[in-house]
């Protein structure tokens, strides 16, 4: 599946069956964000917690540690409210 | 993938929701999918009518989930599926999961009819509804879903909702449905081992989810997973299964309830009710949970006393 944004710039280029053919990853949802949520690796306990309620499914797990992927962090900050060690602090975006 | 000793997952690890979708943020359709999909796997085909989701998941032709999608008219949920059902069973696919996927518009109102005959034929089909009680695509129109006392664009402050929400697990269990259940964001475990218990039975299985919905309840999105779980341990959204029409079991007992004003004083739609409007649902709420316990069996009676 194509991951850049599709445009199709002429009809006859729009495939005649209407089906995706790309995905919605080109959507940087990052931009959304007016709180920006950052992990304390030292206190976290690796539980996923956060992981698991993340509705943007930007948290991924790279060796064993939750990595917030910022392209997508929506900062909705229901991690920050869910960790049980409350190591997920929220920092004002920077313009 | 294998995982070393120190973590351990609850909910299985393969993600078929993709970053990137168009939901508001904290969401709970988002996780309901997500959840859902964890647990139906790759061999699954969606089938969505006019709900948050046909938004969610992104403008033609993209897409956000990794399973193939069918967009379809607000009344016909429940009667595609019958069609992708039959339509997998002449190939020869019956082992391919065929999901229904609405919201409680499409589910409660509309689709009520399209749900009902596919379960009268017993198609297997799964049913899934995500619940955010009301129209909450189109901007927050009320449906037979939305409790009483809520706000919404169409049941404004002065007229708010008189009516109380439509019970509908009970009318699908009134159908005789082999598999019914409720479930709720708050407890995905719980939600997923539900949907491989539905995808295992052969007929009509039935899902009602609990999902927040920050902009419609007027609710702090880093809220959501908070109230999804306060539904349930206020017995405001009791947790449980029917097998069969018959065989109730209640999943999560709340022994302790806690008073529903905790509830619902987190959410903007309920600010405006007095007192004794909040001491009114708390009585409902308890009166049908204790009936609830009564048709499991269970020899239990919870009370909450109403503060003065």
């Amino acid at each position: 599946m194509a991951k850049g944004k599709i445009i199709y710039k002429r009809a006859k280029d729009i495939p005649l069956n209407a089906m995706s053919v790309g995905s919605m990853l080109f959507n940087k949802t990052g931009a959304w964000r007016n709180v920006k949520p950052i992990i304390d690796y030292d206190n976290c306990i690796k539980c996923m917690i956060c992981w698991k309620f993340c509705p943007d499914i930007c948290i991924v797990i790279e060796d064993e540690n939750p990595v917030i992927d910022y392209d997508y962090c929506k900062g909705c900050a229901v991690c920050v409210v869910e960790c049980p060690k409350k190591c997920i602090s929220l920092v004002e975006e920077g313009r | 993938m294998e995982r070393g000793k120190t973590m351990k997952l609850s909910i299985p690890e393969e993600e078929l929701v993709g970053s990137g979708h168009l939901a508001c943020q904290g969401c709970g359709a988002t996780l309901c999918m997500r959840y859902a999909l964890k647990a139906l796997g790759q061999n699954t085909i969606l089938d969505i009518p006019a709900c948050c989701w046909s938004v969610i998941d992104g403008p033609f032709p993209h897409t956000s989930v990794k399973v193939p999608l069918f967009h379809t008219a607000f009344e016909t949920a429940a009667c595609v599926a019958s069609g992708i059902r039959a339509g997998l069973d002449v190939l020869g696919r019956g082992e391919t999961n065929v999901v229904a996927w609405a919201g409680d518009g499409g589910t409660f109102d509309i689709g009520i009819q399209a749900l009902s005959g596919a379960t009268e034929r017993n198609d297997n089909i799964i049913y899934i509804c995500y619940d955010n009680e009301a129209y909450m695509n189109t901007g927050i129109q009320r449906s037979s879903a939305t409790p009483y006392g809520a706000w919404t664009t169409t049941t404004p402050v002065k007229h708010f909702k008189k009516m109380p929400k439509k019970d509908l697990v009970r009318i699908m269990a009134a159908h005789r449905i082999p598999y019914t259940a409720t479930a709720s964001v708050g407890y995905p475990e719980d939600f997923i081992a539900k949907v491989k218990k539905a995808k295992e039975i052969q007929g009509t299985t039935f899902l009602h989810i609990f999902s927040p919905c920050p902009p419609g309840w007027k609710s702090q999105p880093e809220k959501s997973i908070q109230l999804a779980r306060l539904a349930v341990s206020t017995c405001y959204f009791p947790v449980y299964e029917i097998e069969n029409g018959e065989k109730y079991t209640v999943n999560k007992v709340i022994k302790k309830p806690r008073p529903v004003k905790e509830f619902l004083e987190q959410q903007g739609r309920f600010r405006h009710l007095t007192e004794e409007q909040v001491n009114g649902i708390q009585k409902n709420v308890i009166v049908s949970y204790n009936e609830l316990l009564k048709k499991a069996g269970l020899d239990l009676e919870v009370h909450v006393e109403i503060k003065k």
